[in-house]
């Protein structure tokens, strides 16, 4: 991870996989997140850091306009995908939403089944033209989840039946089957046991080869474990964004490093 | 001394208990609140608490045991001679207690003394006419034994009464010395007056449980006696219901199957209204609208379930009847003879269950997590996609649950009926004839000149009780489905 070669971590800024431009939220009254700007790499993982309620969750929630499902919620500035704006009137939000997946804080697996979980996206965008496709799908995904061991035997049985670490892995490759580009990770470690996140966390490694990856994440060495780039965010300001490994050795802002360095959050 | 008093004294007592109790504890610790176990107002409660239950308690029992004791012995002072053929025991304490209600009534309009009331050598002719100046209503001839019945049942009821009053009075002040003796700084009140909240919380709880015991053993007591005058095989597979009340309703045929069937038609239309109308309605309030409508739609919908059954009764008669007439009676479609049917009453009824589906379905809709709707618009689901294949099946013991809380309304509902279906008992497939269900049946059985002894109005308790078991049946499966499969997510 952050041994890394440099070259690798110093990728053309262009082909940017997400770049954001001058985004601002607005909740009600409240301006959440001010004037952020960011390039996001392709086929890396990105971590936004920062102390609670500095807004890294509610910007990632724009990256797959999650935050449409909010009614007092505005989105302004602009934000791209591959050079396509997101926020264009002509983009379905349902359709980015395949294409962004999510995974949530919490394991929050429907009250189905364990194959039955997997097989929701797939089946609601069609993926699959017959049964033998969907199985296929259902267990290649849950293999890239590194979960095909422990479900393969109780692919009836009820998801909400595994353990917290399980469900999260079932999370990820419910994700991963419909084929997304970009997934985008809110704290999915925060409710594990550290057994749990080490799994959870070496995933995310192997997920790196095929998907762009955004991780929010309380831990700061979470984030130096999984990370290539890191962002710090604070108070709704993009303070400092680079190399995981500059951001956590070298900090440029003052308040990036007090935070690293636990003096503050 | 009237009970009111009494029950006036024993709340005096407990007041000023109050206050002295308060006293009394802060005065032990030489004023100082903090040095006392408890606030000031638990000493004072603790002796309120102790003035005012038991009291109560005795008086209570007293005024359930009293009459009993007096109507016994004063029984014994009625020789066999007295009562008539084709008359009871019973009867005859009746008279007397009318009497000697008589009696009181005119001492109190002073027409005659106390001392006369009481006189045992008193002339009954001479009482009987005094009591009917005092404008008493007195059946024909007081006799002489009832006339001193009444006399003893008076004095009874007076000693009893007095009596009372000492007991109810010395027991309110024992509490109050007892309570005001504890009444120290180190004694736990608080614990002690938290005791006493528990108990009143039982109390109230088991008064719910006993009534419900209460009212099944009546329907059962009720019920076995049918069964022993019309035989219980005719009853529940007989296919005929025609009570006739000649002959002490001998020659009727009670037989329950067009009753059950009119209830499930009816129910089952009226479901057939309400569970689409219902959950679509609920659906639409917790997903998709906003706030604001929701403010303003969801009261407005409960609004429904605050309409008396008789309003929609009459709206099922004046108005939904006669536009079902218009279109599929004689000169529409010809299947429908009259404004009561089946369909008129299941529309009304659906129509009333609206909100009772709904609004339990929102609660439950309402009760998935948001992390389900997350995880659902996450993969790129729609609204509709999220409601049919997440949050429907996650809520779905709980809808059911619901269905069946409103079918067991639907199958106890009486008004829309009665105004709504009409009153033949028929068994027939066509939802536009007129038929009937088992509670109005149990209204009709029941009005009028009902003799508790005759299989036609008992009858009324077999339909009950069998209706209780119905429903009861309901909703132990709904609490069932509820509880099974609540736990599928948390």
């Amino acid at each position: 991870m952050n041994d890394m070669p440099k070259i690798e971590q110093a990728t053309d800024m262009t082909d940017s996989k997400i770049s954001a431009n001058k985004v601002q939220v607005y909740y009600g009254d409240t301006h959440a997140i001010k004037d952020v700007d960011i390039e996001i790499q392709p086929r890396s993982v990105t971590a936004f850091i920062g102390p609670s309620g500095c807004g890294k969750s509610t910007f990632l929630r724009t990256i797959n306009r999650m935050n449409d499902t909010l009614d007092i919620c505005r989105v302004k500035g602009s934000i791209q995908i591959d050079g396509e704006d997101i926020y264009d009137p002509k983009v379905d939000p349902v359709q980015l939403r395949a294409k962004v997946g999510m995974v949530f804080q919490k394991p929050n697996p429907f009250p189905k089944s364990i194959y039955d979980n997997v097989a929701y996206g797939p089946r609601i965008h069609g993926l699959a033209r017959n049964r033998a496709e969907l199985d296929d799908i259902v267990a290649s995904s849950l293999q890239k989840a590194g979960l095909w061991e422990e479900a393969k035997d109780r692919l009836d049985e009820p998801g909400t039946g595994m353990s917290g670490g399980q469900q999260q892995r079932l999370c990820i490759a419910r994700a991963i089957a419909v084929s997304p580009e970009v997934i985008l990770m809110d704290e999915p470690c925060s409710a594990l046991d550290p057994i749990a996140t080490a799994k959870v966390e070496e995933l995310i490694d192997e997920l790196r080869e095929n998907y762009t990856i955004v991780i929010v994440t309380h831990s700061m060495q979470q984030a130096a474990r999984v990370s290539q780039r890191t962002a710090f965010f604070h108070l709704g300001i993009l303070v400092e964004e680079g190399p995981t490994q500059d951001i956590f050795t070298n900090p440029v802002d003052k308040r990036t490093q007090d935070y690293i360095t636990g003096r503050f959050g | 001394m009237p009970v009111v008093w009494l029950i006036l004294i024993v709340l005096a007592v407990a007041v000023v208990g109050y206050v002295l109790g308060r006293g009394r504890a802060l005065a032990s610790a030489g004023g100082e609140q903090i040095k006392l176990h408890s606030l000031p107002s638990y000493y004072g409660s603790n002796v309120a608490m102790k003035v005012v239950v038991p009291a109560f308690l005795i008086l209570v029992l007293w005024l359930l045991v009293q009459p009993l004791i007096v109507n016994n012995s004063v029984s014994g002072l009625i020789p066999d001679s007295e009562i008539a053929e084709g008359s009871s025991r019973g009867l005859v304490l009746a008279e007397v207690r009318r009497a000697a209600r008589g009696l009181d009534n005119a001492v109190a309009q002073g027409l005659i003394t106390e001392d006369f009331a009481r006189n045992a050598r008193a002339d009954f002719n001479d009482v009987t006419a005094r009591l009917k100046e005092a404008g008493q209503v007195v059946t024909s001839q007081i006799t002489q034994p009832i006339l001193r019945a009444a006399q003893e049942y008076r004095v009874l009821n007076a000693t009893g009464n007095f009596m009372m009053s000492i007991v109810v009075i010395l027991a309110a002040l024992a509490g109050a010395a007892w309570g005001l003796y504890e009444s120290r700084a180190d004694f736990r009140a608080r614990n002690t007056v938290e005791r006493g909240i528990k108990a009143l919380l039982i109390s109230a709880a088991s008064i719910a449980i006993l009534t419900t015991a209460g009212i099944v053993f009546s329907l059962v007591v009720n019920t076995v006696e049918f069964f022993r005058l019309y035989p219980a095989f005719d009853f529940f597979f007989g296919l005929t219901w025609s009570p006739t009340f000649s002959g002490r309703g001998g020659n009727s045929q009670l037989g329950i199957i067009p009753l059950l069937w009119g209830t499930f038609y009816i129910s089952f239309v009226a479901l057939a209204v309400a569970v689409p109308i219902g959950l679509f309605a609920a659906v639409y309030l917790s997903e998709y609208a906003g706030p604001k409508v929701r403010a303003v739609a969801k009261p407005l919908l409960e609004i429904l379930a605050g309409i008396p059954t008789i309003v929609y009764g009459l709206f099922a008669l004046l108005t939904v009847g006669p536009l079902l007439v218009s279109v599929f009676g004689p000169d529409g479609a010809g299947i429908m003879q009259s404004g009561t049917a089946v369909m008129t009453a299941g529309l009304v009824m659906g129509i009333m269950l609206i909100p009772f589906v709904s609004s339990l379905s929102d609660d439950i809709i309402n009760a998935v997590p948001q992390a389900m709707r997350d995880g659902s618009y996450g993969l790129g689901a729609t609204k509709s996609e999220t409601v049919k294949q997440v949050i429907l099946p996650a809520a779905l013991p709980g809808i059911v649950g619901a269905i069946l809380l409103a079918a067991s309304r639907a199958i106890g509902e009486t008004m829309i009926v009665v105004l709504g279906a009409g009153a033949a008992a028929r068994l027939s497939l066509n939802p536009f004839d007129a038929m009937t269900t088992v509670t109005a049946k149990i209204v009709s059985q029941l009005t009028g000149d009902a003799d508790f002894a005759s299989p036609v109005a008992l009858v009324a308790f077999a339909l009950g009780m069998t209706l209780f078991v119905v429903t009861l049946g309901l909703n132990i499966v709904a609490l069932y489905i509820v509880r099974k499969y609540r736990e599928q997510y948390d």
